[in-house]
């Protein structure tokens, strides 16, 4: 349904040294899906989906929404497509009523459509009780449902998130996710990125991870983690061991079979981080500590998190690639260009 | 992109849509609805846009009240001189401000929203400006020709009024042109509210709103004589003067005599000229 095909995207270059925000980035989602557009702040994301919306030109590369190529006819994809920008764009001095009308309006809607449509969506999203009211009070989540809304209200075949839910409470969060998986589950496609791990778990069929401007890792987020094989374990023998201890510990498991990757982690008491092959592994990795009478303080077990495909794929957490990217970004000269 | 462009073939599934001229006034009426709605949200700007005229009129009229009879051609006082420049000034102003909402838009995120949406042209955006300044210029012009009218310095009668509103719709068009163009070239609000304080004063005082041209040294007559403001402003000094026809000399320039029919032909030169200049604006982004 949309086909992103090596898209190249630079910033800046004059008075500041040029970001590279897209790098050949190629992206496929299917129709029907809810797709995830995962990675950390500054890793292209918005420019990917601001040139997937018509916003933005991209130095190289084809954008295709339902077979029609976003470039030349912009138009004909701004009608396939609902956007909702991570900035939400209300008028304060208009209620949420006169919004979604105007909005309406600039999709060529009918009176009749227009009220039915509001009608619905207002109902969808449980805005009835403050629609009336003007868009200045409303709360984040509020406003972030009224945006939704209105990228919703032409009935679009594509619904396209920005950060959908950054700063939400948990109520517009749920009622978001809920709102999301109906759209699936009737046949919009949706694609939305977000840089919390959790929620393209919860929510997407599949993903994209990327990075620096470039798809780094693709797939379901269960084929993406199992790819990684394994779960992970944290052991620790004592609250506070030290490092002769762990290193006797380390050697044992090391010796275990269908045990991998064992690393002491100082930062955390000398605990021991590893990964092993099935749960059955960590049964007998229990025996063994009993045998050799070294204590138990806490054995956690985990599935592979996206966080760990994540850092397989680059060598770091997604939060440590966020502060490493915070200090090299020019937000004012990305936006002003932005806004061209 | 425009409305022009062969690539607009609507999709297959959409046949049978409306007609285009359909789609851009339901645009257009949506957008310009909005910015009445403000208005009568937030009155102070109406309230102030009417009131600040008025004291232009009252206090600049006064200024010269004394000056000696017939210092002005045909004889007429300042005050009288005066209404013209300050109706077109008034009008020509609330236009080349007409770029801020939309400066502002552009930096909530709001403009996004009618660029995301499949508008038919986006000349409906400058179309629903110049609906609304137009209006918000008729009520400060017709506030203006009253208070004129209390203070003695005459009325200038039905076909004076027509001539009025057309020479401010075009002068309306052309500035809001600019200042829409201008609104999505600049980087931020900072720099318009630059530009439309630097064109402001000096377009005022270089034009005949407050003093004709015969006092003025030949560089600033010349200026005068070029500058649009003037052109709007000599019809409509001529429709008070009393009974005229389209065809009379208005304007007797350095380069020649002009008459109303001419200004307003450079005016609605200048709205099409200047219109055509900021329309690749509006669609720069995937050109």
């Amino acid at each position: 349904m949309i086909e992103l095909e090596h898209l190249s995207k630079r910033f800046g270059g004059r008075k500041v040294a040029p970001v590279q925000a897209l790098d050949d980035l190629s992206l496929s989602v299917p129709a029907g899906s809810l797709y995830g557009l995962l990675g950390p702040n500054g890793a292209g994301k918005t420019t990917a989906l601001r040139i997937l919306c018509t916003l933005l030109a991209p130095d190289a590369g084809q954008v295709r929404v339902a077979g029609v190529d976003a470039l030349a006819e912009p138009r004909a994809v701004r009608r396939l497509l609902g956007y909702v920008a991570q900035e939400v764009a209300i008028d304060k001095i208009l209620t949420g009523r006169e919004l979604l009308h105007l909005q309406a309006a600039l999709h060529h809607m009918g009176a009749a459509d227009r009220l039915e449509r509001t009608a619905e969506l207002i109902e969808l999203l449980a805005m009835g009780d403050w629609i009336d009211r003007r868009c200045g009070s409303y709360s984040g989540g509020m406003r972030r449902r009224l945006d939704l809304a209105a990228g919703l209200l032409h009935r679009p075949r594509v619904l396209v998130l920005d950060e959908p839910t950054v700063g939400l409470d948990i109520e517009s969060r749920a009622t978001i996710w809920q709102v999301l998986r109906q759209l699936r589950d009737q046949g919009t496609t949706v694609l939305l990125s977000s840089h919390y791990l959790e929620e393209v778990d919860a929510l997407a069929d599949r993903l994209a991870i990327i990075d620096g401007g470039r798809v780094i890792a693709e797939g379901t987020p269960a084929a993406l983690k199992g790819a990684l094989g394994g779960d992970r374990v944290t052991l620790r023998v004592r609250e506070f061991s030290d490092e002769q201890e762990a290193s006797r510990v380390r050697d044992l498991l090391q010796a275990c079979r269908g045990v991998r990757q064992v690393v002491v982690n100082r930062a955390q008491g000398y605990s021991l981080n590893l990964v092993v092959e099935d749960s059955g592994v960590v049964e007998t990795l229990r025996q063994q500590l009993v045998e050799a009478q070294l204590p138990v303080f806490a054995l956690a077990q985990s599935r592979p998190s996206l966080d760990d495909v994540y850092l397989q794929a680059t060598g770091r957490t997604l939060s440590d690639a966020e502060l490493s990217v915070a200090g090299r970004r020019d937000l004012k000269e990305e936006r002003k260009q932005s806004m061209r | 992109m425009t409305s022009a462009s062969p690539s607009l073939t609507p999709l297959p599934a959409a046949s049978g849509e409306p007609s285009a001229l359909a789609e851009i006034a339901q645009e257009t009426l949506a957008l310009t609805r909005r910015l009445f709605v403000q208005l009568a949200r937030r009155p102070s700007t109406l309230v102030a846009g009417v009131l600040q005229p008025l004291i232009w009129l009252v206090l600049f009229g006064a200024l010269f009240a004394n000056a000696p009879e017939g210092l002005l051609p045909g004889g007429i006082s300042y005050g009288r001189f005066l209404g013209a420049g300050v109706i077109v000034f008034t009008a020509f102003s609330a236009a080349l401000n007409a770029g801020l909402p939309v400066m502002f838009d552009r930096e909530f995120g709001f403009l996004n929203r009618l660029l995301v949406a499949p508008l038919r042209s986006r000349s409906s955006i400058v179309f629903a400006s110049v609906l609304y300044i137009t209006s918000l210029s008729l009520v400060q012009s017709l506030a203006i020709m009253g208070t004129a009218a209390l203070l003695g310095y005459g009325w200038p009668g039905g076909a004076g009024l027509l001539l009025v509103l057309v020479t401010l719709l075009l002068l309306v068009f052309a500035v809001t042109a600019l200042s829409l163009g201008l609104a999505f070239a600049l980087p931020g609000h900072i720099e318009l509210i630059a530009v439309i304080f630097v064109a402001n004063l000096p377009l005022l005082f270089a034009s005949t709103a407050l003093a004709p041209i015969s006092f003025m040294p030949p560089w600033l007559g010349w200026l005068a004589a070029l500058n649009p403001l003037t052109f709007a402003i000599e019809p409509i000094r001529a429709a008070y003067a009393g009974s005229f026809h389209l065809t009379d000399v208005v304007l007797v320039a350095p380069y020649g005599s002009l008459s109303a029919l001419t200004c307003l032909a450079i005016l609605a030169g200048l709205a099409a000229g200047l219109f055509l200049l900021i329309r690749p604006m509006l669609d720069r982004k995937l050109t």
